[in-house]
């Protein structure tokens, strides 16, 4: 018996013959050659620029850019270095791809469920608003939104004015700013505690509807705290709130908040551009959720809306969320079309100027590469956790 | 077909490896047969393409006299338009031998760039654009202005630097062409242009109307515009610094494209020194100064065909004279 046991175990190959260690091997010189690539490169890359005299090494971020910026969210002239350059530019990058992701969420989703609309006209208009704007290249409609639509505007002389000290020409949008006086804060303050109150009370309108059944109005109630109060305690201190209307002084407007049309133009494109691709993720998703769903709700006499709201959208979600993370990142990375008008984003400001003026082409680069990369990889996490929250609990 | 895909990676390493020598730009410029020159994306009078395809400018004909001393035939040169914040990489990796293209002049150019600066062909200084209607007769009155200027350039500094000495604020409107510059001036996004003068007079005749602006008298900065090679490369780098002073040289010598076969066998030394040039010194053939002069013509024929008074820029010779007539155009001499 034992002598079988012996004959049929089968013998330990050679090392080299066995399958496991071979694999092993293979992936230990694919590991090491990929290596000694990379580093030929590198190697390679710095031996030619040393020796043609290009400066290399990341000592020019301290020193002093000597040219201005058309639009920075931190003090910025000048006198700063260039590596605040890069932060400038990096800002303003996040600023319109935030801006764009927001309102194209919204533009998106309703496009995407007015064309599901029984209504005909509804359903027209957003069908071709999706077919058109999809179908036409990103770079032309920033063009378009540029040179057409807002460089048609009247100059700053013949200036429109929309009323409550807003100013639009070819220059921009002015709007009048904000200017707190004493007291102001407390009317902050309130509206904070009104948001803080409302998340709370939601819960506990939650928990006592899964008790009791019993339903709060919490939509009218958190509108009262977040809002009410803090408006009737402003009335009631005598408007301590003063605006800062945009004025006509010299070449420009002063004072206020001014929107440069750069901005203008690259946020209409990039909106309505990426809108259409999230309209149709949405109608997709929408579409998914079988209509057995629908018809059983209806059954348990659940209105139109509720149907909508409480078993459709959520079911879709799972379907949306994870094409609508590829949009979000398109527009991150398309923001970069920034450079074609002089919106002074990261590619523009860094990537641009201040490449040219120190020349650090393989640093900048690289640093510039680093921002998108790191921007995607944040925007895809964020996603990955929602995807996860709202997926399919199974019970 | 696993010994294939190593035999590949040694090969493709190997060849990233053979690449870090430098390469003899004359040697690939011969063997090639054309001089790669980098130029403008369209500045008429500098380098612009007209009607059917053809370069024309000051800065295009340095290319097309090198193109005459390296390769004897002033027509082998392929031009690549290049945006001013394009330029430097292009030169750098060696994608152009060449680059004419009103490139200013810098310390910093020069010193951290790898850029050599073979001399000057054009001497400038950035001045500003305004609309007639804006009525402003000087640069001090445009506090607060609202100005157009090209993205990558020297003009961003120099700008910043006038406004903070004279205790104005600006705002600039950077674009990455000067065509975008021009059209954003024109649109009313800015009340004024700010670049080198001679390029608002030739971006002027590209408006609609354009007698309806006006080039500041102020002057706020040196601008010496020549041609650029890459560092370490001392052979190309004499053959395009030698093409230009040839082209003074002839026009100091009283040669040009006439006249320069009947003066070929003139008794005048100096001239000729310049017609059997030493050539060989810098590598090229004899006759590279003729071919020069025969093929492209002296400084001031290329003057004033391209910018000067019988081009619709009308600029005077003013600092761009011979030294002798009062301006700042000067070359060693051939000997």
């Amino acid at each position: 018996m034992s002598d079988h046991d012996s004959e049929l175990k089968p013998s330990k190959p050679a090392i080299w013959n066995d399958p496991k260690y071979r694999a092993l091997f293979f992936q230990i010189v694919l590991v090491l050659a990929l290596g000694y690539f990379i580093t030929t490169i590198v190697n390679n890359t710095l031996t030619n620029m040393e020796s043609r005299g290009i400066s290399t090494g990341f000592a020019f971020l301290s020193e002093p850019a000597g040219f201005g910026i058309l639009q920075s969210l931190i003090e910025f002239d000048e006198s700063h270095t260039y590596g605040r350059t890069f932060f400038v530019g990096l800002l303003n990058t996040m600023l319109v791809a935030g801006l764009g992701i927001f309102l194209a969420t919204i533009l998106g989703f309703i496009m995407g469920v007015a064309r599901l609309s029984r209504n005909w006209v509804v359903a027209k208009v957003a069908t071709f608003y999706i077919e058109i704007f999809r179908n036409i290249p990103l770079l032309l409609q920033i063009f378009f939104w540029y040179f057409a639509v807002l460089g048609a505007l009247p100059s700053v002389r013949q200036s429109m004015s929309l009323g409550a000290g807003v100013e639009f020409n070819n220059r921009g949008l002015y709007l009048p700013a904000p200017v707190p006086e004493n007291g102001f804060a407390i009317v902050g303050w309130l509206f904070l505690a009104g948001i803080i109150a409302s998340i709370l009370l939601a819960r506990w309108a939650n928990k006592r509807q899964e008790s009791t059944g019993q339903q709060f109005p919490v939509f009218f109630s958190s509108l009262g705290m977040i809002f009410g109060l803090p408006l009737l305690v402003f009335f009631v201190m005598g408007s301590p709130l003063s605006w800062d209307y945009p004025m006509l002084k010299g070449f420009n407007f002063q004072g206020g908040i001014s929107i440069i049309p750069e901005l203008l133009a690259l946020l209409l494109a990039l909106t309505i551009y990426t809108g259409t691709f999230i309209a149709e993720t949405v109608r997709a998703g929408i579409n998914a959720v079988s209509h057995g769903q629908t018809e059983a709700a209806m059954a348990l006499g659940l209105n139109r809306s509720k149907t909508m709201r409480l078993i459709i959208i959520p079911q879709a979600m799972r379907v949306i969320i994870p094409p609508l993370t590829s949009q979000y990142l398109n527009l991150a990375k398309n923001s970069s079309l920034a450079t074609a008008v002089g919106y002074p984003d990261i590619v523009a400001v860094f990537m641009g100027t201040t490449l040219n003026q120190t020349g650090q082409a393989v640093e900048i680069t690289m640093m510039t590469m680093g921002v998108y990369l790191t921007i995607s990889l944040v925007i895809s996490m964020f996603m990955n956790w929602f995807n996860k929250r709202m997926a399919l609990v199974e019970r | 077909m696993k010994k294939l895909t190593s035999t590949f990676l040694l090969t493709s390493i190997l060849a990233v490896a053979a690449n870090s020598v430098s390469a003899d730009t004359l040697d690939s410029v011969k063997s090639k047969g054309y001089v790669q020159c980098g130029v403008s994306t369209g500045l008429p009078g500098f380098s612009n393409a007209d009607a059917s395809g053809n370069w024309k400018g000051l800065d295009v004909d340095v290319c097309r006299a090198v193109a005459a001393a390296a390769l004897g035939d002033a027509d082998k040169v392929k031009y690549t338009p290049l945006t001013a914040k394009e330029r430097f990489t292009a030169l750098q990796s060696g994608e152009i031998d060449i680059l004419s293209r009103n490139t200013t002049w810098t310390l910093t150019r020069d010193g951290s760039l790898g850029l050599n600066f073979a001399g000057v062909n054009y001497y400038d200084g950035q001045g500003f654009m305004v609309s007639k209607d804006l009525g402003v007769k000087s640069a001090l009155e445009l506090d607060g202005a609202a100005v157009c200027i090209q993205a990558g350039t020297t003009t961003e500094l120099n700008l910043a630097d006038y406004f903070r000495e004279n205790g104005m604020k600006y705002k600039s409107v950077t674009y990455d062409t000067s065509d975008a510059t021009i059209k954003g001036f024109e649109a009313g996004r800015c009340d004024m242009l700010s670049s080198d003068q001679s390029q608002l007079y030739s971006l002027r005749i590209k408006l609609k109307n354009p007698e309806g602006a006006i080039v500041l008298p102020e002057v706020i900065s040196k601008e010496p515009l020549g041609p650029v090679v890459r560092q370490g490369d001392d052979k190309w780098f004499n053959i395009v610094k030698w093409s230009l002073m040839a082209m003074v040289n002839a026009e100091e010598l009283g040669i040009n494209s006439g006249n320069v076969s009947s003066m070929k066998n003139s008794d005048n030394p100096s001239i000729g020194r310049f017609m059997t040039g030493q050539g060989e010194k810098l590598g090229v053939r004899d006759d590279w100064a003729y071919n020069i002069t025969k093929q492209v013509g002296n400084y001031g024929e290329s003057f004033e065909r391209n910018v000067g008074m019988s081009s619709p820029l009308k600029i005077s010779r003013g600092l761009n004279a011979l030294w002798s007539k009062g301006g700042l155009q000067y070359a060693p001499p051939i000997r």
